[in-house]
């Protein structure tokens, strides 16, 4: 992957190799944190989409087909939805209103408190990352094919 | 309390679909109707059973100026019917036509995003709310509507994603507007204080939402997307366009915000009257010289909602009767025109009525119900879109505007000449046509067959004791303005 003519120059690739889990990891705390800092499940999965477009934009397209099952990518993003409307309806079962909250809420500004909160930034923050990610995948394959389609 | 399921149901099947449908469209097809089917038994069973009565739905139990409440009333109800109707139906007629146009379960997935898109415009009671389902539902019918992969159909769908934009920024500009002067995006704490603010300032933002939701309803100087983006699409989503789309998007939310929110505003009632007047000869002329069926069709989609905008400017008790009605009844009928057209081109391969003609012995069952279709909408007793008409007619003449009435009636004969156009040329020409590409099948045919049984039947909306239960408490939410907020509110 490294010694592929593809993508950027190898200063661009070698950094991207050690900055794109520092990237993933900024996104991974900011979607935990989601209910005690600013952040959430949006901005952590645009930062973890990021860091797949950072692959992608040094290490070239083909490379990242390669390494990346894209079909996959899709199955864990209506998986996460699918899960996140799950949620909803087991307020309806345990609690009588779509969306309740039924875990314990926890002591505040612990990890592992507020509920169903963090359990819906981790849904949130997947859906984000994978959507915005093919989103901009497939919009920058477009002109590879006739007509658009991909 | 089944009210979040409306959204629910549809969008956990868009999203199953996306997971569980392989190369083949079966599960797709499985799972959409099923949905479709569960959404028609909910939306008929709360029909019959509100009596009347509005529910307020607290999601997780938040009161309402922190929360998000849904709302189900009178008018809600008589919407999701319809939009679960065509929707089913829809449903049943596309399994042929798409697997005729070759594609796979992505336009399933797609089709449960616009019900659920408009599912949620229906049923929110928030105004920023609305505006989020808006666009789901637009953006799914944008990517409908570029379904068919030619040219033509991408540029239509670029043209009307263009104008939704434009149309969603001034609406969302009014939303803001609104807020920052009421500090609460809740249709009913907004109605609230709606009395207390600035004239002006309803009048200006009431431009904005007018621009806006009446591009989405291609009122008549806002109606330029229409006529590409719903001869456009594959027959079964133009059905949906022009039968639900356009007035829950459109119709549907100016009801909601001038009606319930604004007030009804007599400037604006005055608007409605001359837009829709407007609407219904330019939208009548246009369709008349129309040669491709589902641009002639769609054109008379512009002069239809031009009768519900004229209706509901009377602001009289008979006239908002006449609207819904209407709506009601163009939704049915213009949705199997729209089918028995798609049917045509299947068969025939040409939207061109020049190059159509006899085509009562091929396709006995789309030309029959075709011909239903048209009595129908040329207001032709004993059929729903007579009663409509007649209504709004009727209202017109006693609310002292016979210019309006008159209008009203040449926009008829004009609808009919266009019906008897497409008649004549397209189903009942000379040259007998004996070979048809494709056969028309039996869930095409049942589609059909329902809704021109139901043009007849929902006539019978109006008799005494069906008339109580469904039309009337419709009407009653729209003529008692602000019982919306007093309801919604708990006073």
């Amino acid at each position: 992957m490294n010694n592929s003519k593809q993508g950027m120059t190898l200063i661009v690739k070698t950094v991207t190799r050690v900055t794109v889990w520092l990237i993933v990891l900024y996104g991974i705390y900011l979607i935990l944190h989601g209910h005690l800092t600013p952040g959430g499940g949006f901005g952590g999965g645009v930062i973890l989409a990021l860091a797949f477009l950072n692959i992608m934009l040094a290490y070239g397209r083909e490379a990242t087909q390669k390494w990346l099952n894209l079909k996959f990518l899709e199955d864990i993003e209506a998986v996460s939805a699918t899960l996140f409307l799950f949620m909803g309806l087991l307020g309806i079962a345990l609690g009588g209103r779509f969306l309740i909250n039924f875990l314990p809420k926890g002591s505040p500004h612990a990890l592992l408190s507020a509920g169903n909160i963090p359990i819906l930034n981790i849904l949130i923050g997947v859906k984000v990352a994978m959507s915005l990610f093919l989103v901009v995948w497939v919009l920058a394959g477009l002109h590879e094919e006739k007509g658009g389609q991909s | 309390m089944i009210l979040p399921y409306y959204i629910a149901i549809p969008l956990l099947s868009a999203f199953l679909i996306s997971l569980i449908a392989g190369k083949k469209d079966e599960w797709a097809v499985l799972l959409s109707t099923t949905a479709g089917a569960s959404m028609l038994i909910l939306s008929i069973y709360s029909l019959i059973a509100q009596n009347g009565e509005t529910f307020v739905y607290k999601m997780g139990f938040w009161s309402l100026p922190i929360g998000i409440v849904l709302v189900q009333d009178g008018l809600t109800c008589l919407m999701l019917v319809l939009v679960s109707l065509i929707s089913f139906t829809s449903l049943i007629y596309s399994v042929q036509y798409i697997r005729h146009m070759d594609r796979n379960w992505k336009y399933y997935a797609l089709f449960m995003l616009l019900i659920t898109g408009m599912n949620g415009v229906i049923i929110t009671g928030d105004l920023f709310n609305l505006f989020v389902f808006m666009e789901i539902a637009l953006f799914s019918a944008f990517a409908l509507v570029a379904y068919g992969g030619h040219a033509e159909e991408y540029e239509a769908a670029f043209k009307y994603a263009v104008m939704g934009a434009l149309s969603s920024a001034l609406v969302l500009i009014g939303i803001a507007i609104l807020y920052s002067a009421t500090s609460t995006l809740t249709l009913a704490k907004i109605a609230e204080k709606v009395p207390t603010l600035d004239p002006g300032l309803i009048f200006w933002t009431g431009g904005l939402f007018l621009a806006g939701l009446g591009l989405k309803a291609a009122i008549m100087p806002f109606h330029a997307w229409l006529p590409d983006a719903h001869s456009s699409a594959p027959a079964p989503i133009s059905s949906m366009l022009s039968g639900v789309l356009i007035k829950v998007l459109g119709i549907y939310t100016i009801i909601r915000l001038y009606f319930n929110v604004f007030n009804a505003p007599d400037f604006y009632m005055q608007v409605f009257l001359v837009l829709g007047a407007v609407s219904i000869i330019l939208g009548g002329l246009l369709s008349i010289v129309q040669w491709d069926m589902k641009r002639l069709l769609a054109y008379s989609s512009i002069s239809q909602v031009g009768y519900i905008l004229v209706g509901l400017g009377i602001g009289t008790r008979l006239g908002i009767l006449g609207a819904v009605f209407h709506l009601f009844s163009h939704a049915i009928f213009k949705s199997l025109l729209f089918y028995n057209a798609g049917a045509v081109e299947m068969a025939l391969g040409t939207r061109d009525m020049r190059k159509m003609g006899s085509l009562a012995r091929v396709l006995p069952i789309t030309s029959a119900t075709s011909l239903v279709g048209t009595l129908a909408i040329s207001g032709i007793p004993p059929f729903n879109g007579f009663i409509s008409k007649l209504i709004i007619i009727i209202a017109l003449i006693k609310a002292g505007a016979p210019v309006y009435a008159i209008l009203a009636v040449i926009g008829s004969i004009l609808t009919l000449g266009a019906m008897m156009k497409m008649q004549r040329y397209g189903f009942r020409g000379e040259t007998e046509i004996k070979k048809i590409s494709e056969k028309i099948g039996w869930r095409m045919n049942t589609a059909m067959i329902l809704l021109a049984v139901l043009c007849l039947l929902t006539g019978l909306m109006l008799l005494p004791g069906i008339r109580e239960s469904i039309v009337d408490p419709v009407v009653k939410v729209l003529v008692d303005h602000s019982q919306y907020m007093q309801l919604v509110l708990g006073r």
